[in-house]
């Protein structure tokens, strides 16, 4: 019986002992961070730290062929299966009366190169490629520099 | 004797007739009173959302949109919009929705997929309301009059100031701003079956 309880006890001890060794091991070695400075294993940051930028003109394009960037706010623009809120403004039949650019024509051609009379279906989801611009610094520097042909 | 009478019946005549008015007078302003406060008990958010059509469906897409929610907390509720403010036109829009009881006890509109279904009838009354009293219940609190264009944003100080000049109301643009769009035909891919441009968009009216 005594013996029995010995042993129960020092199986509990060894138990703790494995327990504690990555814990202990932890400890001394420094937390992964973010870029941001943040825990890994924290959730991501609420996107609603960053204001998107007031409406200002174009913004010149850096690489060839990159899809121009939003110069104004989209808050509560949306795009759902009733309603395009961006062609509302973009498209050929109401840029004149919106001031706004029009949709490029490469636009209107299907995925097999087919001309249509609109922008394409698979043109839709505008902000696939097109994104507003929000005050995030950013996290790096670096040495990007405008393509030539388009400094 | 006669004349004795003849006085005291004229006085007792005088008596009730004046008794007759103090009780009408009072039960008029018992009346008027609660007929006014039962009005008003309708004319609450909570009544609104108290049957199940309007909390499901209308409500719940209305608080994404910044006549709920915003940094200063000012709100519109349902009937700041949807009910007129002044008497009259308050009480021609009650008459006209007891329709919507009659509605309501069909179940025209209590699910999501029934309701959808007559989306674009619904919005398009709305719609019509609004351009007919060239969006009335907007202007309780929107004045153009006093717009400081400085202090818009450069598309919407332009769009307000063209469309104010061309004889525009608030309505002509402003769709879908409190709660989702029907299908609007914008003719991409498929036909939607939806709002005709020129619904979504009206033409402005010829300068008279």
């Amino acid at each position: 019986m005594k013996k029995h309880t010995r042993h129960l006890i020092l199986a509990l001890v060894a138990t703790l002992g494995v327990a504690a060794v990555p814990v202990s091991h932890a400890a001394d070695t420094p937390a992964v961070e973010t870029l941001r400075g943040r825990d890994v294993a924290e959730p991501e940051l609420d996107s609603k730290v960053y204001r998107q930028e007031r409406d200002r003109p174009p913004i010149p394009r850096d690489y060839v062929q990159q899809p121009p960037l939003i110069p104004h706010v989209t808050e509560s623009y949306t795009i759902t299966a009733n309603f395009n809120k961006c062609m509302d403004c973009h498209s050929w039949t109401r840029y004149k009366e919106s001031g706004a650019t029009k949709v490029s024509i490469t636009h209107f051609k299907d995925r097999d190169g087919r001309e249509l009379s609109n922008i394409s279906p698979r043109r839709y989801f505008c902000t696939q490629c097109h994104v507003p611009q929000t005050n995030a610094k950013p996290l790096v520097n670096n040495t990007f520099q405008r393509a030539e042909g388009l400094r | 004797m006669t004349q004795d009478n003849n006085k005291s019946l004229w006085r007792r005549m005088r008596g009730a007739g004046l008794g007759l008015m103090v009780v009408v007078f009072v039960a008029g302003i018992v009346f008027w009173g609660g007929f006014n406060t039962a009005m008003e008990w309708t004319n609450r958010e909570a009544f609104c959302i108290s049957c199940h059509e309007m909390e499901e469906n209308v409500f719940k897409e209305y608080r994404n949109t910044i006549h709920y929610s915003n940094r200063s907390g000012v709100r519109a509720t349902c009937p700041d919009c949807h009910v007129p403010k002044d008497w009259t036109h308050k009480i021609i829009r009650k008459i006209q929705a007891s329709n919507e009881v009659y509605h309501h006890l069909l179940g025209s509109i209590d699910t999501p997929e029934k309701f959808n279904a007559k989306r674009l009838q619904l919005a398009q009354n709305e719609w019509r309301r609004m351009k007919k009293t060239d969006s009335r219940e907007c202007r309780n609190c929107h004045n153009f009059e006093y717009f400081d264009y400085m202090e818009q944003r450069s598309r919407s100080a332009k769009m307000h100031q063209d469309g104010l000049g061309e004889g525009k109301t608030c309505i002509d643009c402003h769709k879908g701003i409190a709660h989702s769009l029907p299908a609007i035909e914008q003719e991409i891919g498929a036909d939607k079956g939806g709002v005709a441009p020129e619904i979504f968009h009206p033409p402005a009216a010829p300068a008279e």
